[in-house]
């Protein structure tokens, strides 16, 4: 491990953790989310001479501050937990899947065509179990695409999943255009072809749905055999093949479970949210999915708290700026510093530095 | 139609710029996927400070002044997010994709913040890197095609021609190359793994910012919009279809500024057909992506080893 020399004095060099106890992984990560606090806070007093705690005060209103905020903030992260989820698998198995924006965007496409074209000519019921075949096949489609390259040719999935993102969102715009009767490219929401609202809440189903979704998709990676087989090629893909994994089928089958996810996420905005669709629909959530996963260390259960963070952070900057007159974009960076003290904490938890006094050290 | 190729020129530098500085950085192994947010940093510094040297000379600004100030502040400002991702993927060894994501949000915030500071036209900044050599225009179509360009236009040229030359015939650019193949022999050999990725991530970062900055003050004349990361992500696009070659670029980029302008040049595409053409950068990115890797010759593929991250101690 540590078999450097040191010729300096007073140098240090960086060691290996073997393994980190959870307190101190906590504590780190803790210590993190908290300096990312104050150094925003500093950032923001420095552009706006605001004082912090009253930036932070209006932050936490943001997310809290009244019950429809809640019930939006708990969507949020319902809908991006969904996402994050999606996407685990194939990270686990090192595909870079970072076409999530596109493949939700094209399951939320599917569901407002089928309500679109079918809504009102069937029944209800009939009507959403349509939606739900159509936007987990379009998911399928897309993910699925780029796996299959990837497994007989070895083309590299993190452009071309990166360019299946634009061809969603260019068709989008494109429906939009020629689909919509007005002209104005405005689709007008559709809430009657929506999911049921119940206990009063609209929201309420989408966070249902997704809690019973995180619930499967950690069994899936912890207890079956096939998340274990994922957890095999991530980790080496010769192992795979020495022990008979076919690694070709695992790929392929993987990024249709990924695909199938990102579509339910894409149902899930359309017939449960927004009952319409633009090309901002999947609004960046696509790429903030993989940082939350990322994060939690591609633990389900992890997940539910990174999202969580991360879109308390985006709802209460967004107050901030209304609030103290500042850009919106104030919420961007605040977040992107957030984010890098969170990817920068994992360093440590993976490293140790350690201090040596007086330089050169004896065999 | 000259109008259609002066224009598909104009609007490829800004492709050209960003991806030769992402070749560079590719080049070194690392898939920055920061460009987008890059490239509105580098835009956002050149304009910012364009519009401070602007207010402080008043009437008597010098052309050859006003744009070295927006260059040359547009360069660092972009090398510094370069400097950022590198000491996250290098010195803290996090993760590529994750680390260019969060910098591309991080990015388009940082841009937006600084324009909502400095206003959305620059107008007059514009008309010093529109200014074109004097005797083109009485040079009929060859004078309106090659020389009536703006400055950056041939500094993206250029660049990308120095870059082409020292990555392919100079000792630097094979060791550099060699870091982005294989750094676990470049290290053994005796190169600076780390040292190579910072530098050429840097600079890569600098030359991308300078395309945002030709898109605002050259190809919109100065009026800004909130588009640029979209060219950063059509940028990573032209890189696999140029095969990492920056003098292939120069033509890509043109192609790509083509395909990208092309549905408002063809008469009788509809609006809603417009949309559809604007697929078509992707679509052929996503081909050209497929036939490398099916015909899988060694010269066209992606380096060896972009997108992992080196550790000595893990080889």
């Amino acid at each position: 491990m540590d078999n450097k020399k040191t010729k300096k004095a007073l140098s240090f060099h960086i060691v290996k953790r073997e393994q980190t106890a959870w307190y101190i992984g906590l504590a780190i990560r803790a210590a993190a989310v908290l300096l990312a606090l104050v150094f925003s806070g500093i950032v923001i007093t420095l552009l706006t001479d605001k004082n912090p705690l009253a930036v932070y005060k209006s932050m936490f209103d943001g997310a809290f501050g009244m019950d429809i905020r809640v019930w939006s903030l708990f969507q949020d992260v319902a809908i991006l937990l969904c996402i994050s989820l999606a996407v685990t698998p194939a990270f686990k198995m090192k595909f870079w899947n970072i076409g999530a924006e596109g493949q939700v965007l094209i399951g939320g496409l599917a569901t407002v065509s089928v309500m679109m074209f079918l809504g009102g000519k069937i029944p209800l019921p009939l009507l959403i179990i349509v939606m739900i075949a159509a936007s987990v096949v379009a998911g399928i489609i897309w993910a699925v695409i780029p796996a299959i390259f990837k497994a007989y040719w070895n083309t590299n999935e993190t452009l071309f999943t990166l360019m299946m993102n634009y061809v969603a969102i260019q068709l989008v715009a494109w429906f939009l255009k020629v689909f919509v009767k007005t002209g104005s490219g405005v689709l007008f929401p559709m809430p009657e072809y929506g999911f049921p609202v119940i206990f009063g809440q609209p929201y309420l189903l989408n966070i249902i749905i997704v809690a019973v979704l995180t619930i499967v998709v950690y069994i899936y990676l912890k207890y079956t055999k096939q998340g274990y087989e994922i957890s095999v090629v991530g980790e080496s893909q010769n192992t795979a093949n020495y022990i008979g994994i076919n690694v070709k089928k695992v790929v392929i089958r993987t990024l249709i479970v990924s695909g199938a996810l990102c579509g339910i996420a894409g149902l899930l905005l359309v017939g449960g949210t927004n009952h319409t669709i633009n090309t901002e629909t999947a609004g960046g959530r696509g790429f903030t999915a993989i940082m939350v996963s990322w994060l939690a260390k591609f633990n389900p259960i992890f997940m539910v708290v990174t999202s969580f963070i991360i879109v308390f952070l985006q709802k209460g900057a967004q107050q901030v700026s209304t609030d103290f007159r500042l850009p919106q974009a104030i919420s961007d960076i605040v977040t992107g510093i957030i984010l890098f003290f969170i990817i920068g904490c994992e360093f440590f938890l993976n490293y140790k530095i350690v201090v040596s006094k007086n330089g050169k050290e004896n065999d | 139609m000259l109008a259609f190729l002066v224009s598909a020129i104009r609007l490829g530098m800004v492709f050209l710029f960003g991806s030769t500085g992402e070749i560079l950085t590719e080049k070194s192994g690392h898939l920055n996927l920061g460009t987008p947010g890059i490239m509105c940093v580098g835009a956002s510094c050149g304009c910012f400070a364009e519009y401070l040297y602007l207010k402080s000379v008043g009437p008597y600004a010098s052309p050859v002044l006003a744009i070295l100030v927006a260059v040359v502040s547009a360069f660092i400002g972009a090398a510094l997010m370069g400097l950022l991702f590198s000491f996250l993927t290098v010195t803290l060894r996090a993760n590529q994709n994750v680390t260019g994501l969060a910098l591309t949000t991080l990015g388009i915030g940082i841009s937006d913040y600084m324009i909502a500071k400095a206003g959305t036209s620059f107008g007059r900044a514009s008309k010093f890197f529109s200014a074109s050599l004097p005797f083109a225009d009485d040079l009929g179509w060859f004078g309106e095609l090659f020389l009536s360009h703006g400055v950056m236009i041939y500094l993206a040229i250029a660049v990308a021609i120095v870059c082409s030359f020292v990555l392919s015939k100079t000792r630097v650019g094979l060791n550099l190359r060699s870091v982005g193949e294989n750094p676990a022999t470049a290290d053994a050999a005796g190169i600076n793994v780390s040292r190579y990725r910072y530098v050429a991530t840097c600079v890569g970062a600098g030359i991308s910012g300078l395309g945002g900055l030709t898109f605002i003050m050259d190809y919109l004349n100065g009026n800004w919009e909130y588009c640029i990361d979209a060219f950063g992500w059509l940028s990573i696009a032209l890189v696999i279809f140029t095969v990492w070659k920056p003098n292939l670029a120069i033509f890509g980029s043109i192609v790509f500024g083509a395909l990208y302008i092309a549905s408002s040049y063809i008469v009788g595409v509809s609006f809603a057909g417009k949309e559809l053409f604007k697929l078509l950068p992707y679509v052929v990115t996503i081909i050209v992506l497929i036939f490398t890797s099916m015909r899988s010759r060694k010269k066209n593929q992606p380096p060896e080893s972009l997108g992992l991250s080196y550790f000595r101690e893990e080889r």
